[in-house]
């Protein structure tokens, strides 16, 4: 038997949750929402220090007390715990496990927020034993938050994107102090106050220049062989956390029907949120990899809206007029399926450079520039322009062009 | 009962030390041919002990092999590996359903990418026919592209064996370890054997658990098999383990291709292969690096990135699919070519060492080899009616517990390994000795997050009850 329904959300963390918040709001009342966990509230649920919330409720909460939050906003919504959603077939239909053995579920608007996730060692080809105690922050996380167990004493930091420094909170959280902070770049990744909270607020050294070059260790981890550009040299350390480099959980995505996305690693979507086959949305991080609880947030609300408008079918049902290329040091832009039309509001893109650059960024329409702006980026930023309806009255090539100066 | 009680040898001279058990059989060595001999002994009732010194069973060269059923379609003419490959193949397709392993019938092409490896594929097919594989052929390029559409366009063309197939590298060895118990044998782990005696008899073996005494010692140490010999005699070949690494791809990129894809052989291995894995990923490797360190397989960089760029190189659409595990396993070769295979009755002795690169196949063969020796040279070896013991299934060709299981609870979200899984990899009679064991029984944390999402619960779940 297949289980129906107008909207069916996959993933309960901040972009599913604050989805199915706001198809009630505007007064879709059965929608259903799955997640594979036993409990809501997605990657917050284990980010057991403060730095959630500001926009959404107003204050800053700890990741359990935000998650918590958003499920309780959520109350009403049909939410199922324990249920993996397994395969995703054309028209909405979705293929799960859970409780009650194998179960199909079909809607008219399925949203996908299956979250990002770090990149693991075995992808990063981080040369070296295969030893127990390397990890990414999200298992750390875990181990701590909610099991209160650290797996090791005296590990180091690998990278220092904002999620770094949650990882040097989770460790105080257990009274560890890792050896190091280690970098690749010549600077911290992670915005200024990040290198004043490494050194300060807790005295662990940032070494940056500075590469992983191998684990050692049969077991469990004993030390790292690192190079700051002087050869490599020993450093003896009982873990190794592997931080960042976030991308999109698409498991289910990549052997289905969906286009990807080369640059984000997501589904590629449609200024409406909508991905290649129309009966599927997505939001949060699996547009894209990382951004703040905050922005998925949004972006989970935003979804309800153009679910809505698919749903009353006030959104176009043809193939894309066009598909964005990029040109220059861009690592990504979003949506990637363009309509000449926008009906109810302008185009929004987001988009990130691949590298530090400064220039200018323009979008081209048809061989036309119409819409550029100067720029001066680095990659952990955002980028986000508006493009208002009346550029694109017409479309066949768009593409997204940075002119390094 | 004293067992040291050995007419020749005075009791005022002995140790007085008793052993931590006995048996008329002592297996040193829980790779794949230790637990296959270990199995085959235990059916031919003279429940065997198997010692090992690990946590847990399958940790040296069996941990990390490419999982191939080869057919012995290009092994050495004549050979003890023939003979034991082939016999092992026998006997693998015909228990697999009673111990319930998979088979991925996959078939096998060994591509040739130039002219020259084009012009070395008859003398292959002819190799192939003439050690017993007779559906061997030559296919044309066109046949090929047919069959693999997703290979690059390079190959020239192909020959066929259609018998070689893939197979869950952890399960068949885990399975004969359980029917081995099933029938008597004993496991014993975090054991290691240090040194022995022959006394008259019967040997002593000195271990890290305590001395046990058997009537005969069966040498499977792997790749720490000459060091062991010298328990006995001074070694004939010396180990010079030789590392394979491997690159795991993301299981979306196993429908890249059907058949595995071998190069046309070279003196030294058998050369980088493409295949698929009985858990639907897709793999690439292994290399041939030469080592002296008998247990660290590390992976490096630049190997690593080697390998993906010759998968890529042979199956352009590979450049779009991801990671998902990396690891390197250490073949046990010697100086020489063939198996190191003797049995010396006077002293109550059996080398099996150097079984380099087929030993997953070629182990039940090999037992079979082992076990006809036994029953000559012992009266009352007779098989006993088999018990069998089926495994978990873990294959991704046939249904697992997540899908049949109402209440399927799943823990590792990439493999969807479910609770009630890993429950039971920690329990029954074999229960798994350490993390890396319970991988292997079970796949949890080895999917394409390693761990991000799950670890910490299976820690949780395996707290307390792993050795380590
Ligand atoms: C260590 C760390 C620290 C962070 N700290 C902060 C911070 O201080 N402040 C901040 O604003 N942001 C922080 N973030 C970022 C923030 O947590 C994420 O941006 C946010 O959680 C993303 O929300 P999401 O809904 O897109 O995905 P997620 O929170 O990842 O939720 C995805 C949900 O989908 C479920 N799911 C996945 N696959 C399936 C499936 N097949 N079937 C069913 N369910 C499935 C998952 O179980 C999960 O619950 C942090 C992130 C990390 C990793
Ligand atoms: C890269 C690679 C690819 C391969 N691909 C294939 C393939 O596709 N198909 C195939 O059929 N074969 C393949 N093989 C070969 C196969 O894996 C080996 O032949 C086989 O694993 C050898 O098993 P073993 O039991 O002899 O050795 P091991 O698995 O090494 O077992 C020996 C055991 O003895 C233990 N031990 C050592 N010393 C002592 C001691 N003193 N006391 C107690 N215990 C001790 C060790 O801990 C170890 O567990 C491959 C091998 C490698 C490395």
């Amino acid at each position: 038997m297949t289980h129906k329904s107008d909207v069916l959300i996959l993933g309960g963390g901040p972009a599913g949750l604050s989805c199915a918040r706001a198809l009630r709001g505007l007064g879709v009342h059965n929608a259903v929402l799955l997640e594979r966990e036993s409990a809501l509230g997605g990657i917050p649920r284990h980010c057991g220090h403060v730095g959630f919330g500001l926009r959404e409720f107003g204050r800053i909460c700890s990741g359990p007390d935000y998650a918590k939050r958003l499920a309780d906003q959520a109350a009403g919504t049909d939410l199922r715990l324990r249920m993996t959603a397994l395969k995703l077939e054309p028209g909405g239909l979705v293929r799960t496990t859970g409780p009650n053995g194998p179960e199909d579920f079909q809607a008219k608007a399925v949203v996908l927020a299956f979250g990002a996730r770090e990149t693991p060692r075995s992808a990063r080809l981080i040369s070296g034993s295969r030893p127990f105690g390397v990890m990414n922050t999200g298992a750390l996380q875990q181990f701590v938050y909610l099991h209160g167990k650290c797996p090791f004493q005296r590990p180091v930091v690998i990278g220092s994107e904002l999620v770094a420094f949650s990882t040097l909170l989770t460790l105080r959280h257990v009274g560890i102090k890792p050896l190091a902070i280690i970098e690749e770049n010549e600077r911290i990744t992670a915005r200024e106050p990040g290198t004043w909270v490494a050194r300060l607020g807790f005295g662990v050294p940032v070494l940056t220049r500075t590469r992983l070059i191998r684990i050692i260790g049969r077991d469990k981890v004993t030390g790292i062989e690192i190079d700051r550009g002087l050869g490599s040299e020993e450093m003896e350390c009982d873990g190794v956390i592997l931080t960042g480099k976030f991308r999109p959980e698409t498991a289910l995505i990549a052997p289905s029907h969906l286009e990807i996305d080369a640059g984000t690693r997501g589904p590629s979507i449609d200024p409406y949120f909508r991905c290649s086959d129309h009966n599927y949305f997505a939001a949060g991080n699996m547009l894209r990899g990382i951004e703040t609880a905050g922005q998925c947030w949004r972006e989970g609300r935003a979804v309800a809206e153009m679910v809505i408008a698919e749903l009353e079918n006030r959104l176009p049902a043809r193939e894309p007029d066009a598909h964005v290329t990029l040109q220059g040091p861009l690592a990504y832009v979003y949506p990637q399926r363009i309509y000449r039309d926008a009906p109810d509001h302008p185009l929004l893109f987001k988009a990130r450079v691949s590298r530090a650059v400064r220039g200018r960024l323009s979008v081209v329409v048809d061989g036309k520039v119409v819409w550029s702006r100067r720029i001066s980026a680095l990659p952990e930023r955002r980028i986000a322009w508006r493009l208002p309806n009346r550029d694109m009255r017409s479309c066949q090539q768009v593409s997204v062009e940075v002119d390094a100066a | 009962m004293s067992l040291w009680t050995d007419p020749q040898t005075p009791a005022n001279l002995r140790p007085v030390r008793e052993p931590i058990a006995s048996s008329r059989v002592v297996i040193i060595g829980g790779g794949v041919v230790g637990c296959a001999i270990f199995r085959r002994l235990a059916i031919a009732g003279l429940q065997p002990i198997l010692v090992e010194a690990a946590a847990d069973i399958l940790d040296g060269a069996s941990k990390g092999n490419s999982a191939l059923l080869h057919t012995g379609f290009d092994a050495p003419e004549n050979s003890i590996e023939l003979a034991c490959v082939q016999a092992g193949y026998r006997e693998y397709m015909a228990i697999k359903h009673k111990l319930n392993l998979p088979l991925v019938e996959s078939g096998a092409l060994v591509v040739a990418w130039d002219e020259e490896q084009f012009a070395k594929l008859p003398a292959i097919v002819e190799r192939a026919h003439r050690n017993g594989v007779t559906d061997v052929m030559q296919i044309e390029r066109d046949e090929l592209r047919k069959r693999e559409p997703f290979l690059s366009d390079r190959a020239l063309g192909a020959v066929l064996i259609p018998g070689e197939h893939i197979i869950d590298p952890w399960s068949a060895p885990l399975a004969y370890a359980h029917q081995g118990l099933a029938h008597g044998g004993r496991i014993l782990r975090r054991c290691r054997v240090t040194g022995g005696e022959l006394d008259g008899q019967r040997w002593m073996l000195q271990t890290t658990l305590g001395d046990i005494a058997a009537d005969v010692v069966i040498n499977a140490a792997g790749n720490y098999g000459d060091l062991v010999e010298a328990i006995n005699r001074e070694s004939p070949f010396t180990i010079t383990p030789r590392k394979g690494q491997f690159v795991v791809f993301d299981k979306p990129a196993s429908k890249l291709l059907h058949a595995i894809i071998l190069p046309v052989p070279t003196e030294r291995s058998k050369g980088i292969v493409a295949c698929r894995t009985a858990f639907g990923n897709l793999l690439v490797g292994p290399t041939a690096e030469d080592q002296q360190d008998r247990s660290r397989a590390e992976v490096d960089q630049a190997t690593l990135e080697r390998l993906i760029a010759k998968g890529i190189e042979m199956i352009p659409g590979l450049a779009d699919h991801s990671v998902n595990a990396i690891y390197a396993g250490l073949r046990p070769a010697t100086q020489f070519k063939d198996y190191q295979i003797a049995v010396d009755r006077q002293r109550r002795w059996v080398t099996v060492g150097g079984i380099r690169s087929t030993g997953l196949t070629a182990a039940l063969g090999i037992a079979q080899m082992v076990g006809r020796d036994f029953a000559e040279a012992f009266d009352g070896v007779r098989d006993e009616e088999p018990i069998w013991t089926p495994v978990p299934n873990l294959a991704e060709d046939r249904a697992r517990p997540y899908l049949t299981e109402a209440g399927g609870d799943v823990v590792c979200h990439c493999e969807l390994v479910t609770r009630s899984e890993i429950e039971a990899a920690l329990a029954g009679p074999l229960p798994a000795g350490d993390l890396g064991g319970l991988k292997r029984r079970t796949r949890c944390m080895m999917g394409r997050c390693q761990g991000f999402y799950c670890s910490a619960q299976v820690f949780a779940l395996a707290e307390g009850r792993l050795a380590s």
